[in-house]
């Protein structure tokens, strides 16, 4: 039995667009950054099913890659957001539109 | 059994991400990306990716997960408030978002054969496989990316540093 490879990209178009549509609507600074991050993995498993597909090794090696960045991203994303919150008091990205306080 | 696999975690994929946004509390988003995350690694297991299973549970449903839970606690999140947001991202965002998806399922799905089938075990990276490319070509881009790390450790100290005055 087999699966499509088209099937795993679909299965990456829907989170990937879940993503999209999370990161716009949530007024939650925290899970917009988390909305980014499903972004990033949705655009990973496109990188393994084709590594997959053409039986290369380097579309693993861009996922590797992938998540080194995206931890330093985090790492540096959450320490911007205690800064703010610390400023601020609030984590609604609404309240958050001017670069004064 | 390959297919049912395969439906199974992507199920829990598409529920997951979902339920992060249908959940108004932040801590629910967070848990529910924990359930993608350890899916994406079964399924990445399922496409012959061994190490980059690992890697997703150690580093994205470990660690990452772990920095996102502990600030939200740090920061005693609540729950978002339900305000009417911005209207350009519900006009523009959801037709955008579902534009995208129809897009990209259509292109696939009419590319299906083309883009053939995966059968479980016709084609495993092993650790040594990928390790054998990255320390041998890609050695330098490897050694960068700890620099990468080292400064994102500095500045992550230093911007959620408290400060003196």
């Amino acid at each position: 039995m087999v699966v499509p490879i088209a099937y795993y990209l679909i299965l990456s178009a829907i989170l990937f667009s879940i993503g999209v549509a999370a990161f716009l609507i949530k007024r939650n600074i925290i899970t917009v950054f988390m909305s980014i991050e499903l972004m990033l993995n949705a655009v990973n498993l496109t990188f393994v099913a084709f590594a997959h597909q053409w039986h290369h090794v380097s579309g693993q090696i861009f996922v590797f890659f992938v998540m080194v960045v995206a931890a330093a991203e985090a790492a540096v994303g959450l320490a911007i957001i205690i800064a703010i919150f610390r400023t601020r008091n609030t984590l609604d990205v609404d309240q958050v539109n001017l670069m004064k306080l | 059994m390959y297919l049912v696999l395969f439906f199974i975690f992507a199920t829990f994929c598409v529920l997951g991400a979902l339920n992060l946004l249908l959940q108004r509390h932040p801590i629910n988003s967070a848990l529910s990306l924990i359930v993608v995350m350890t899916s994406l690694a079964v399924l990445y297991l399922l496409l012959g990716a061994e190490f980059l299973a690992a890697a997703q549970v150690i580093v994205y449903s470990g660690a990452i997960m772990v920095l996102f839970t502990f600030v939200i606690m740090l920061l005693n999140a609540g729950e978002e408030e339900r305000t009417r947001g911005s209207k350009a991202a519900y006009l523009v965002g959801f037709p955008g978002a579902a534009a995208i998806l129809g897009l990209l399922t259509f292109v696939f799905l009419s590319e299906k054969t083309p883009l053939g089938a995966a059968r479980l075990g016709d084609y495993l990276v092993s650790t040594g496989d990928l390790s054998k490319v990255l320390f041998k070509d890609l050695l330098l881009p490897f050694e960068v990316t700890s620099v990468l790390i080292l400064i994102a450790i500095l500045g992550a100290v230093a911007l959620a540093r408290k400060e003196q005055s």
